[in-house]
């Protein structure tokens, strides 16, 4: 039986030795092709790719996340060719899709988490499921070898903390803003008694997301946490390229820039 | 009492983790308060004296004559609510919860801009911040409402995103709440979002069912054969079903905004959506194939969403209520019947109801008396039903 996808994503975590990059690419933007490198040019850097299946209602997006999503919408984006994308990947890091529970359950769950462990996907990240909601999909996950990445937020107090860590599995996604995507995260003694907390109460690796712009600010994570996620600064640096390549040429830059800050922390 | 967190399968909260907490608070808060002495006290002599409770019911004669209703045709008078709508029953119980929650900011949706009027006027009395999100193009169609929530005091939050409508505009009122959960309270106009939402809207718009139930044994000894309401989020219809629901004599009718028609965009969410999560509950919704939320279309603005509370859903599924709906067109006629044969212009929204009464009259009248939620009044929808009707101020 092949390894699940829990256990590659917590493999990785126990073999760097040190906190882990997860950048997003929103699948089908700009358009498919360039989502499609981009995923690929990150990957040279990445730990984790965490790739966006566009929703027409980002409930947890702010507006960059919303205009890519939209963007990748109006160009036609399906679920289905996002999931191409993770099959592309299979000899990189690990992919983590992220998508809002609509998509999940429009043709059933079960097809669709079946669909996205056919192109190897280890984990998926739905930011609308919280943990009480979650229990049947973490079942069907689990049984195609998926684990459902569980969220926390600032907001979630010890109790929920403990809640969400006897089911997680994979690693927690920390929201370090109590907000929605692509504000602007600050280091300090709240976030650090956050991360504190969630470490406490949680088992697997602790990821942390939301407002974290530049390599400084992931270094500084890197510091407290087992990983980062970065996800509209990506999407904004795309948007501002004047052309494709330059789209590539920045992304590439983004990344290894965010993989040296972190790499310090080796060994 | 625990609070309904689900109908059937629907309803659910299916919202960001950074929510749950003020959702458990809400719930806790609405446990402890919901038979709460003061609680329903304040409330209560607010209702009768600011909002006008009970409101009245009206026979509409004319209106019978010309559709042939010999049953008799009557009117919950929800229009002569302060504001101009039921919306206020709903905006001033949760104001006074928050208020008992310690929030000190309002947020809201509104969509015909009804509820973020009552949103605002309840700000207003209570003294609390009010900022509600509004559609860049429900701004235009209800300019008189949008102007009325700035002059209460309140700010008016343009929503460009999607088609710049109900459902964007829930969706940036979502959003501002996952940001500042800790200060501000999002009172949700209809009896749809996360739980407890459903639960308490459906609850404080249930006085108008029960009123209506008592006035209609008073004035005509007996239960309506059918009662018929606008089912948009829903708020108005579930307040007015909830009197009914165990008389299972009497006919429930839900009319979804049928909009161009059966080819063409409409609002018709239980008659051809299909189940889904949106805005936080499991319910019936329009979307494609990939689960992407289909833009909803209706005249009204009230009427223009995608989705519906999860309580109609199982309604629906159960078979309690039947679902209908009525064309624009059916609606701004029947909006000027109403107009010209009882001096009442009613809300767009409500048009829906009254053009539903008028061309399924022949099934409606075999069951007795007819009983319409008449939800609002129309003042709102002069500009765009008179630009609709070729009807201006011109000399």
């Amino acid at each position: 039986m092949p390894e699940s996808g829990a256990a590659r994503l917590e493999r990785v975590f126990r073999d760097a030795g040190r906190p882990l990059f997860v950048p997003y690419v929103m699948g089908g933007y700009p358009d498919m092709e360039a989502s499609r490198r981009h995923a690929q040019i990150l990957a040279a850097h990445a730990d984790i790719i965490e790739l966006g299946i566009p929703f027409s209602d980002p409930l947890a997006d702010g507006p960059t996340i919303q205009a890519a999503g939209q963007a990748a919408l109006d160009g036609g984006t399906r679920p289905v060719d996002v999931l191409d994308i993770a099959g592309d990947l299979r000899d990189g890091p690990p992919v983590v899709v992220m998508t809002y529970f609509n998509t999940v359950i429009a043709q059933g769950a079960r097809d669709f988490l079946a669909a996205a462990a056919a192109k190897g996907v280890a984990g998926i990240i739905i930011p609308d499921l919280p943990v009480d909601e979650a229990a049947e999909v973490r079942e069907a996950a689990r049984a195609v070898g998926v684990a459902l990445i569980a969220l926390a937020a600032p907001t979630t107090d010890d109790a929920r903390m403990a809640e969400i860590g006897t089911s997680a599995e994979g690693f927690v996604y920390l929201v370090a803003v109590t907000g929605v995507t692509g504000g602007e995260m600050t280091m300090d003694d709240r976030l650090r008694a956050l991360v504190d907390r969630a470490r406490r109460h949680i088992p697997v690796p602790v990821v942390v997301g939301f407002g974290v712009r530049t390599p400084d600010q992931a270094a500084e994570i890197g510091g407290l946490a087992d990983g980062v996620v970065i996800a509209s600064e990506i999407i904004r640096r795309i948007g501002n390229a004047p052309d494709p390549g330059a789209a590539d040429d920045a992304v590439d830059a983004f990344g290894a820039g965010v993989a040296a800050a972190l790499r310090p922390y080796s060994g | 009492m625990s609070v309904n967190m689900r109908f059937g399968p629907y309803g659910g909260r299916y919202v960001p983790e950074t929510v749950i907490g003020a959702l458990d608070e809400l719930t806790e808060a609405y446990e402890r308060y919901r038979d709460d002495p003061d609680f329903l006290s304040e409330l209560g002599v607010l209702l009768g004296h600011y909002v006008g409770r009970p409101t009245p019911l009206y026979r509409a004669r004319r209106l019978e004559d010309a559709w042939g209703i010999g049953s008799g045709l009557w009117f919950k008078r929800e229009d002569l609510c302060h504001t101009g709508a039921h919306k206020i029953n709903n905006a001033l119980g949760q104001v006074l919860l928050a208020r008992r929650m310690g929030k000190e900011r309002i947020i809201a949706e509104t969509g015909a801009g009804q509820h973020g009027v009552a949103t605002a006027t309840a700000s207003a009395l209570m003294g609390l911040g009010c900022r509600v999100y509004m559609g860049r193009t429900d701004m235009q169609r209800q300019r008189l409402n949008v102007i009325r929530m700035r002059m209460l005091g309140a700010e008016v939050h343009p929503v460009d995103s999607g088609s710049g409508t109900l459902k964007d505009a829930t969706s940036e009122a979502i959003r501002d709440w996952v940001t500042n959960v800790d200060t501000t309270h999002y009172i949700i106009g209809s009896a749809v979002g996360p739980a407890p939402y459903p639960e308490i809207v459906a609850d404080f718009q249930s006085v108008i069912g029960i009123e209506s139930r008592a006035q209609m044994l008073e004035e005509t000894g007996r239960l309506p054969g059918s009662v018929v309401a606008c089912v948009g989020g829903g708020s108005n219809a579930i307040g007015i079903f909830r009197g009914f629901l165990d008389d299972a004599d009497v006919a429930l009718v839900g009319v979804e905004a049928g909009g161009e028609g059966p080819s063409g965009r409409h609002g018709a969410s239980l008659a051809l959506g299909r189940p889904g999560v949106l805005h936080g509950s499991y319910s019936y919704l329009l979307q494609d194939p990939d689960g992407q939320v289909a833009e909803a279309h209706s005249v009204s603005a009230g009427l223009d969403y995608p989705g519906v509370g999860p309580e109609h859903s199982h309604l629906r599924d159960i078979g309690r209520v039947t679902y209908v709906n009525a064309t624009d067109e059916a609606a701004l006629s029947a909006f000027l019947e109403c107009s010209r044969l009882e001096g009442l212009i009613p809300a767009l929204e409500t048009a829906h109801a009254l053009a539903h009464v008028r061309d399924g009259a022949a099934a409606l009248r075999d069951g007795g008396p007819v009983l319409v939620c008449l939800s609002g009044r129309g003042d709102k929808d002069v500009d765009q039903a008179g630009a609709a009707l070729g009807i201006d101020a011109s000399a």
